[in-house]
């Protein structure tokens, strides 16, 4: 878990300057969930595993995640957001990035994908668990409750979902907005087994979580990961338009600095 | 065309272990067949159409053949977004098949009738739409689609031929010989004006096309050398004018500088409200092989 943090702070100072350099909004949602994606790519997943990312508006912090794990390499991942570039503010589609196999950027798609994805083991020889991550948004989509049924009917329990449940949507607080709470009870009901990491941003918090489920279960799993939109960043954090904004100078420096003195 | 369908889709399962099948909670009275042979790879994703079609791209992004059923307008409206995105942008190859293309469902009314799929369809990156004219076209356009690697919608309607004999399947056939007008029918259309040019003896003045794939510059050829020479076309297609058959192949004809007479009868929707049979519909809008003689007739004596 040590080695964990190193590769989280690097990889969170990698994603600010990624986007300070772009000068590219979304930095809120990157904030809140790069440590999920740290913890599934550098300890949770297997070599074999899959991963979707629903909330497409996060894909700078996976970008930075497969440079860390060698599939994308620096020069390319420095081209994020550039006229030309391979990475653009939503996962590019399929085929181009080792390592993504779907583009995402509309919510709501992300779990069938991975229902699909996960069901596919039935007919290969090619066993593996996948991993989707969905935010608040995702849970409004009708198409998400759609595969929520679907994984519970057909078993998939090499499925996790994992909910970046950050309460922030795009134009206001979840519970104002569309209330999903009470979120875990929601998906215990579509046949999921749901475990609360109470915070997010901790490794063992997550990990805690996972250790949670039952492995002989039928059932998929889900994760609700409590976090803050622009963890880390005291200016950022629980802020909505940070969804939105880029950084100038100033709170570039600062935010920076306040993640490296973390 | 859908008991067609049933029976060739089981043959290629059966060859393919790939091949999954999912429908949408439809198939009674056609699919069972295909239920019982598939086993566990056939999968009622129940009412979810846009479920069901990113699962597929999820099947198929594993190296499977994921075939989605329903009828026409439930398989292409409601889940536009995840075909465009999951399947057709993500370069999945997943093929959709609706049932009931254009007025198929009759008196069910709109909500069961699909007369912009094509355009809908035709319009996505790398999908190409498979339209068989009968039955026994069906096997031929099951086999294009299945082996050609990439997102596809094949659009199925009612009808038969009175003989088993068929050319083989292809984007563009001609069916009739003639001199004076060139026609070209979508789908089950074709029957009608089948019909209309053998019962009145019509046969020999139209060069009869049906299309069954577009996009089809590729085998466009006999078409537009038939046109060069009629300098008369008349299009008819169970599908609204907008983005539909006649649309695309008025392009072709000035890409290529051909100046012709155009003629089109399409889908008009429900002109005063009015719902009826297939046949009802297909009057309103002349797709009828009466209103097609009609319109052929006046062709060949307007000069």
């Amino acid at each position: 878990m040590n080695d964990l943090q190193v590769m989280r702070k690097r990889c969170i100072q990698n994603m600010l300057r990624l986007y300070k350099n772009a000068n590219a909004g979304h930095i809120g949602a990157g904030l809140s969930c790069i440590d999920i994606l740290v913890y599934l790519y550098f300890f949770r997943m297997q070599k074999t595993d899959r991963f979707i990312l629903s909330k497409g508006h996060a894909a700078l912090a996976w970008y930075v995640v497969l440079a860390e794990s060698g599939k994308i390499n620096p020069d390319l991942l420095d081209t994020f957001y550039q006229e030309g570039t391979l990475l653009p503010a939503h996962p590019p589609v399929g085929g181009t990035i080792d390592g993504i196999t779907f583009g995402t950027g509309s919510l709501g798609h992300g779990l069938s994908l991975a229902c699909g994805t996960a069901l596919s083991c039935r007919y290969t020889d090619k066993p593996f668990d996948v991993y989707c991550l969905l935010s608040d948004g995702d849970c409004n989509a009708g198409s998400t409750w759609e595969a929520a049924l679907f994984a519970a009917h057909h078993k998939l329990q090499n499925l996790y979902v994992i909910i970046d449940r950050n309460r922030l949507q795009g134009f206001g607080n979840t519970e104002e907005i569309l209330t999903l709470e009470p979120l875990k009870k929601k998906w215990e009901s579509f046949g999921f087994q749901v475990a609360v990491a109470e915070n997010g941003h901790n490794f063992n918090s997550l990990h805690a979580a996972f250790g949670a489920f039952d492995n002989q279960s039928t059932k998929p799993a889900c994760i609700i990961a409590q976090t803050v939109k622009g963890h880390g960043v005291s200016f950022m954090e629980n802020k909505m338009e940070w969804h939105y904004l880029p950084m100038n100078e100033e709170q570039y420096k600062q935010a920076l600095r306040e993640i490296t003195e973390s | 065309m859908r008991r067609a369908f049933a029976e060739h889709i089981r043959q290629r399962a059966a060859a393919d272990p790939r091949i999954i099948f999912l429908t949408g909670d439809l198939g009674f009275m056609a699919l069972e067949g295909v239920r019982e042979a598939m086993g566990g790879r056939f999968i009622n994703a129940g009412v979810s159409e846009q479920n069901m079609m990113s699962v597929a791209a999820g099947l198929a992004s594993e190296g499977l053949i994921p075939v989605c059923y329903s009828i026409a307008p439930f398989a292409v409206f409601r889940p536009a977004e995840q075909i465009r995105n999951d399947i057709c942008q993500n370069k999945q190859n997943v093929k959709i098949v609706g049932n009931g293309g254009g007025y198929g469902y009759g008196i069910m009314g709109s909500s069961h009738h699909a007369l912009e799929d094509i355009a809908l369809m035709s319009a996505l990156p790398g999908m190409k739409c498979y339209i068989p004219y009968c039955a026994e076209d069906v096997p031929g356009a099951v086999d294009a689609m299945l082996d050609n690697n990439g997102p596809a919608y094949l659009r199925l309607g009612t009808g038969s031929l009175a003989t088993p004999e068929i050319q083989p399947f292809s984007a563009v056939r001609k069916i009739l010989a003639g001199e004076s007008v060139t026609v070209v029918t979508l789908g089950p259309i074709t029957l009608n004006a089948l019909k209309t040019m053998k019962e009145k003896r019509l046969e020999g003045n139209a060069d009869l096309f049906t299309i069954g794939r577009l996009p089809c510059e590729d085998e466009l050829e006999t078409f537009l050398e038939s046109v060069r020479k009629t300098g008369k076309v008349l299009t008819c297609e169970e599908h609204v004018a907008r983005g539909g058959v006649g649309e695309y192949l008025s392009i072709q004809l000035i890409k290529h500088h051909i100046s012709c007479r155009w003629y089109h009868h399409f889908a008009v929707g429900y002109p005063d409200g009015r719902y009826g049979s297939q046949s009802y519909h297909q009057q309103a809008g002349g797709l009828d092989a009466e209103s097609i003689r009609e319109t052929i007739t006046k062709i060949i004596h307007d000069n």
